[in-house]
């Protein structure tokens, strides 16, 4: 069984309303998704901003209602769940934002940022509560010592440890992480995704990864679903989505990755016109506008997000027809044999270094 | 390599100093060229000195509590000497600036129209009416749909991906001969990212203006730049032409840097991380200042701070282990 199940999940929001009250105009945020999760993988939600995949992700933890479809999360319908049950589901889910500096109380120490989780959920007696803290802190790489120690006095990176760290405390199944290294430099970014990757698989987590970077994605995600519009348009997993993306929009995104290698191979297709408004999403194909393969059918009728039987799905008329998409996605090449053994290197530590170290300063002792 | 750079830094130091009189080192001897026409990125995490260095270019730093010495000569001036009329003529017409976020940079209250005509009137003159038609003229090259009608809109009505379009349509109002863009697309989506460096491309070989690009992704670096720099607590650690940056880096920083990019050819189950923390650059180290955080580190490398030597030809490094293959082989 699923640990989450979404089906149907259609949330509008009123964009503008009358001198009464009444709506005039609705953006439809996510309409009609559907999808599913499984215990400890991690499945990924990837589309331009205002696509609707943050909304979705805040849908599955009912930090908003949807207005229509089903969530069932190990078998339960979380809409009926009344305050108390939903308290509880709250345990099982939690979520971590892009910006570490705006989710923290900063006048709060960590070591109360940490146990307020527990207290709620009353999950630890108090006598046992800074033991667990100190426990957590050591889980996602942080000395027990800072817990005395405030949000302003942490690094970026260190902060969304923090953020992580809260999330964890409650040992949830799922956590939805919302553009969570988005904001970090580039080497604090691999330190956190190193982190999730290794708490999945010790802790047994399920992640709904949010995110408009898809090299990280790519190297994250088990499971990618590609939204437009509000709408899923492809879904598939990760390795043959990135290997041979079908979608004319997942297409165009995997073309545009900067991969960091000079002169890479790639057929880019750059997206011509405006992204339309959600507010006002043109009928029928809501890519049709961009999509370089539109046809008359893509004006009027709405695709349908149709399987093929061996879990990659794909919302197109055309899906038949469209040329290869093989050397869509751009290679890097891999590193040169120099810099692969440099990275490895790097990473061993010192020791790794010293051994051909020594060799070199026998001969030359600098 | 160019007998004579467009613009040329030359031990550029800036300091500043806060209330209480303690002094933070942000940029420390940077030396940097760029020639006529090419493209150079300028790399490194949050702090390192390269935002702080591209405003002392366009004379945007807060005079009272900034120390600049150094040259940084451009076009026959030395832009830290010259007076601030001269830096206003400069500024917006052969000198020209992109930043990060577009709406904060233009003006919400006029349109955009406006704001290009208002440019090429301070800088060229000319009738409103010749000024006009420019500023359409640069919106259609910016690839702006229908410019005569969007010219008389407000920069909120826009979206992202379009400001940051007028953003350039602007910079580019008098043709100017180096363009500084500061994260061009940091904050768009990845289909308006490639839009935004396709149109960066197609202007360069228009116009031949330089371009000094900074950015923290080596992805978009990989992708315009000519010659890259990385810098590093104020420093510039290494700098190469941009292929060999990617397949032969000489300093410990930038094979970290490499190391720690998701890659799409290949899913490594841990990616490198660079251990440790930026030094506080109040009291910057003695030594080396990625030392602390060096796999590769040497008793010698905390002692005194390594020069930057060139390597191979056009290829320089801020390390004393270098050429690194000798590690490695």
């Amino acid at each position: 069984m699923a640990l989450l199940k979404v089906d149907g999940l259609v949330k509008h929001f009123v964009a503008e309303r009358s001198l009464f009250g009444r709506a005039l105009a609705h953006v439809k945020a996510v309409d009609a998704v559907s999808f599913s999760l499984d215990a400890g993988k991690t499945l990924a939600l990837v589309g331009e901003s205002g696509c609707g995949k943050s909304t979705v992700s805040r849908l599955v933890l009912r930090l908003i209602e949807p207005d229509a479809g089903t969530i069932h999360f190990e078998g339960r319908d979380l809409l009926s769940l009344d305050a108390g049950a939903l308290r509880a589901f709250r345990r099982e889910a939690q979520i971590i934002f892009q910006d570490p500096y705006a989710s923290l109380n900063p006048r709060m120490t960590v070591g109360q940022i940490l146990t307020e989780p527990l207290a709620l959920h009353n999950l630890v007696p108090p006598a046992r509560r800074r033991e667990r803290v100190e426990e957590i802190l050591r889980l996602v790489g942080l000395e027990p010592r800072l817990a005395r120690r405030y949000p302003h006095e942490f690094s970026g990176g260190q902060r969304q440890r923090i953020a992580i760290a809260r999330a964890l405390a409650v040992e949830p199944k799922l956590i939805i992480c919302d553009e969570p290294v988005s904001a970090l430099d580039v080497s604090i970014r691999s330190q956190i995704l190193n982190l999730l990757r290794e708490l999945q698989d010790r802790l047994g987590l399920a992640y709904i990864f949010v995110s408009h970077d898809l090299a990280v994605v790519k190297h994250i995600a088990d499971h990618v679903a590609v939204m437009n519009l509000g709408q899923i348009v492809e879904t598939a997993a990760a390795d043959a989505l990135f290997a041979a993306p079908r979608h004319p929009y997942s297409r165009a995104l995997m073309s545009a990755i900067p991969v960091p290698k000079p002169r890479a191979k790639r057929s880019r297709i750059v997206l011509q016109g405006e992204i339309p408004s959600a507010l006002n999403p043109p009928p029928g194909c809501r890519f049709h506008t961009r999509c370089p393969y539109v046809v008359d059918r893509c004006r009027s009728e709405m695709p349908q997000l149709m399987p093929d039987g061996i879990g990659h799905a794909t919302a197109c008329h055309r899906t038949s027809e469209l040329p290869s998409s093989e050397a869509i996605v751009p290679t890097d090449g891999g590193f040169s044999p120099v810099l692969e053994k440099l990275v490895a290197a790097f990473s061993g530590g010192p020791e790794a270094v010293r051994g051909s170290g020594v060799s070199s300063s026998g001969t030359n002792p600098a | 390599m160019n007998p004579s750079p467009l613009i040329e830094i030359s031990d550029l130091r800036i300091r500043f100093h806060d209330d209480d009189g303690r002094l933070t080192y942000a940029v420390d001897g940077v030396d940097l060229s760029v020639a006529h026409g090419a493209t150079l990125g300028l790399v490194g995490e949050s702090g390192c000195g390269k935002s702080v260095t591209s405003l002392a270019i366009m004379g945007l730093l807060p005079k009272q509590s900034a120390d600049i010495s150094g040259a940084i000569r451009f076009d026959g001036f030395d832009l830290l000497k010259t007076s601030d009329q001269t830096l206003r003529d400069l500024r917006g017409n052969r000198l020209a600036m992109i930043f990060q976020e577009p709406m904060t940079s233009l003006n919400p209250s006029f349109t955009i129209g406006d704001q290009i005509v208002e440019t090429i009137l301070r800088h060229r003159g000319g009738s409103r009416r010749s000024a006009r038609e420019r500023a359409i003229d640069l919106l259609r090259r910016v690839h702006i749909p229908s410019p005569e009608r969007r010219i008389d809109e407000y920069p909120h009505k826009l979206s992202g991906g379009m400001r940051q379009r007028v953003m350039i349509a602007m910079a580019l109002a008098c043709d100017p001969r180096l363009l500084i863009a500061d994260e061009p697309t940091t904050a768009l989506d990845v289909t308006l990212q490639a839009q935004i460096l396709e149109l960066m491309r197609e202007l360069k070989a228009a116009s031949g203006a330089a371009i000094i690009l900074i950015t923290h992704d080596l992805g978009v670096v990989a992708e315009v730049c000519d010659e890259v720099a990385v810098m590093y607590a104020g420093e510039i650690v290494e700098r190469a032409p941009v292929d060999e940056l990617f397949s032969a880096p000489q300093h410990p920083y930038t094979v970290g840097l490499l190391g720690s990019i998701p890659r799409l050819d290949h899913r490594a189950e841990q990616l490198a991380t660079i251990e440790g923390m930026v030094p506080n650059m109040m009291q910057p180290p003695a030594g080396c200042r990625f030392a602390a955080r060096c796999p590769f580190v040497l008793d010698a490398c905390t002692k005194a701070p390594p020069r930057l030597v060139e390597i191979s030809p056009g290829h320089l490094s801020r390390c004393i282990r270098a050429p690194l293959e000798r590690l490695v082989s």
